[in-house]
């Protein structure tokens, strides 16, 4: 089993702020983490490998520091990682973002299973997955909660539907999205990376693509635009309550007495 | 179209530290002296408008195709269901849809995919749909991703709507973006405004970058636009007693239907009690230190009968279910009293539970960004408020 686990390097904080007065982004520190839900898909990866056999590559799209992301897949246990980083592809949006890692899937081989996490913490869009499916012209099943069993040529899964569970034979090759929880995800090894160290991390760019066209690439590519950023506004009509936690608790509590909350 | 140039012979050592720290997302970086841009950039212009002058250029080019948007009218709404089991946010969807779709005087339409669907379509037309169209077929029985595709890939092509609302539900989450794919367009999930241009362009508000910001977007130079919104976020009409509009029944070749998805099972879930249906929500956050706390706040929770739900950090840290997390990754929340408990209040969360009726916020951070959403701010020490809290309602339950 060929098994390529899609990952991406987010915030480490989402203590990201606008300055009301000059309109900047504000960051508390630059530390960045690996999505916290594509520890499930690598510990779903490595599951199934353990079960079936097979070989694990993790690929992520960023700038060069994303390479962090690629080491902490090694130190789980991943066999190949891929960065896939090129200028061209800066502004892109889901969609070009989308069909960016698809064509650089293309390029990587032939993979049985592809495994996304269920979303990230920064953009929370939840389409990267179901999207390079559509590109890749292969069948997918997002919010995966189960693996049931696995079959000569298909996966079987129990997905999470809004109030049932389907479970589906799904046919290889094909796309899963994993729920948080699928597994729990086993911490990076020390000794796994002392001996990854000097892993290669391939690196993939715009050159290597099938498509040249640039149009499909970065901002080109993408059909959303930003027309601004604002700070969420608040309700001013608030009324607070301070002082003694007596105090405040009575003022508070007369409050709900007299909405008829309680 | 536009594109970021960088001038380099304005580029200074030092405007360089200026420009690389101002880019929220890392995008900007030193390669032995050239300023460059990396894959990072998600396009914000924060350099071009706020760095020094004429470093950062914004680039217009000419070159983008753009759709004949008159070509493109109506606003469509997928009906989410399983097995003919309406979901509530399509009626809230077909609420919004009626809404924007007055204003640019479009029709409201309703697409419908499934099996034996027939009786149940007729109902939309009672919530604003001037036609629902339907797809009744037995491929559609049940949601597998190529048939659901093939046939809204049809409705597109043959009713070209401008824009399409999906509900952020776990099937809308998976249809909508593989539609989008198809169609090379636009598709902005979880809005929690939307507007529409006299150009029938889109406005789309949602949180954005992981952070507390908000950010509008549109989609300019495609059709159809498509968003998604999560249940609860918008309102539903009253059912009217008149149902206007008419129901399209369609077909689709069978071969179209094709899928490599063969569905073994659909089964009920374990009756669970939702957090979405709750009157009464307490919700906790990072100032409740240590998890035997807890117990104070399924004490509140019991007398006011309440369900208990919180943030993402309290889940990860396991003291909650997954399905108890309120906010952008969790579920949506529109109850009659929400308290909030040591929440400091980040977009993600209040995204979910800002259409609450009353919010009753407690944080000893009197500039906590919660205090921005609540109704009434209690600004203290959660571990001396809450013990006094369970005691007035203690007192005024038994009076």
């Amino acid at each position: 089993m060929n098994i390529l686990v899609c990952i991406k390097q987010v915030p480490g904080s989402n203590k990201v702020e606008v300055d009301e007065k000059t309109g900047v982004l504000k960051r508390d520190g630059v530390d960045s983490k690996m999505n916290p839900y594509d520890l499930f898909a690598l510990e779903t990866a490595l599951r199934i490998k353990e079960a079936q056999g097979g070989s694990i590559t993790a690929v992520t799209m960023g700038p060069k520091q994303a390479e962090e992301v690629i080491r902490e897949a090694y130190m789980m246990g991943v066999d190949h990682g891929a960065l896939i980083s090129d200028r061209k592809f800066a502004g892109a949006d889901v969609l070009a973002t989308s069909y960016t890692i698809s064509q650089s899937v293309k390029k990587l081989g032939n993979f049985d299973l592809i495994l996304c996490g269920k979303q990230t913490t920064d953009g929370d869009t939840a389409q990267v997955g179901p999207e390079m499916a559509e590109y890749l012209d292969i069948p997918h099943v997002a919010n995966v909660t189960k693996i049931v069993e696995y079959r000569e040529d298909a996966i079987v899964v129990e997905m999470d539907m809004p109030n049932t569970i389907e479970v589906a034979a799904v046919k290889y090759p094909c796309l899963l999205t994993v729920e948080k929880d699928i597994f729990q995800p086993r911490l990076p090894s020390y000794k796994k990376k002392m001996d990854t160290k000097d892993r290669e991390i391939r690196v993939i760019t715009f050159n290597d693509f099938e498509d040249q066209d640039i149009m499909k690439y970065g901002l080109n590519g993408s059909p959303t635009q930003v027309e601004r950023i604002f700070p969420p506004t608040g309700n001013d009509k608030r009324e607070m309550f301070k002082g003694s936690s007596t105090q405040v608790v009575h003022n508070a509590s007369s409050k709900l007495i007299e909405l008829k909350l309680v | 179209m536009s594109t970021l140039k960088v001038n380099q012979h304005l580029v200074t050592a030092e405007n360089m530290i200026t420009l690389i720290d101002i880019c929220p997302f890392n995008a900007l970086e030193d390669n032995g002296g050239k300023l460059e841009i990396n894959s990072g950039c998600k396009m914000c212009k924060i350099c071009v408008n706020k760095g020094p002058k004429g470093v950062m250029e914004l680039v217009e080019e000419s070159q983008v195709k753009t759709v004949d948007k008159s070509l493109w009218k109506g606003i469509a709404v997928y009906v989410d269901h399983v097995d003919g089991d309406i979901h509530p946010v399509t009626m809230e969807l077909l609420g919004k849809a009626r809404e924007l779709a007055d204003k640019v005087s479009f029709p409201v339409y309703a697409l419908f995919l499934g099996h034996d669907i027939k009786d149940k379509a007729k109902e939309l037309l009672h919530y604003g749909a001037d036609k629902v169209f339907v797809y009744d077929h037995k491929e559609l029985k049940d949601f597998r991703i190529e048939p659901y595709t093939a046939a809204f890939e049809k409705f597109i092509d043959e009713v070209k709507p401008s824009s399409i609302l999906v509900g952020a539900t776990t099937i809308g989450r998976s249809l909508a973006p593989r539609v989008a794919a198809r169609f090379r367009t636009g598709l902005t999930a979880d809005c929690t405004v939307l507007d529409i241009k006299e150009n029938t362009d889109l406005v789309q508000i949602r949180p954005a970058f992981g952070g507390n910001i908000m950010a509008q977007i549109k989609t300019p130079n495609t059709r159809p636009q498509l968003a998604t919104v999560r249940y609860k976020v918008m309102n539903a009409m009253t059912r009217s007693v008149h149902a206007g509009g008419e129901v399209v029944y369609c077909t689709i070749e069978e071969k179209k239907l094709a899928s490599r998805i063969e569905v073994l099972e659909v089964r009920e879930k374990a009756l669970e009690v939702s957090i979405s249906d709750a009157e009464t929500i307490i919700a906790v956050g990072r100032g409740v230190k240590s998890e035997k706390d807890m117990e104070m706040v399924r004490e509140l929770a019991l007398l006011l009968n309440a369900q208990i739900a919180g943030t993402r950090p309290l889940v990860e840290s396991g003291w909650l279910d997954a399905k108890r997390q309120v906010g952008l990754s969790g579920r949506t929340v529109k109850p009659k009293l929400m308290i909030t408990l040591g929440i400091s209040g980040s977009v993600q969360f209040a995204a979910g539970m800002n259409g609450s009726e009353y919010i009753f916020a407690v944080n000893n951070d009197e500039n906590a960004s919660i205090f921005n959403v609540a109704h009434y701010g209690i600004v203290g020490d959660l571990y001396e408020v809450l013990p006094e809290l369970i005691e007035k309602v203690k007192i005024a339950k038994g009076a």
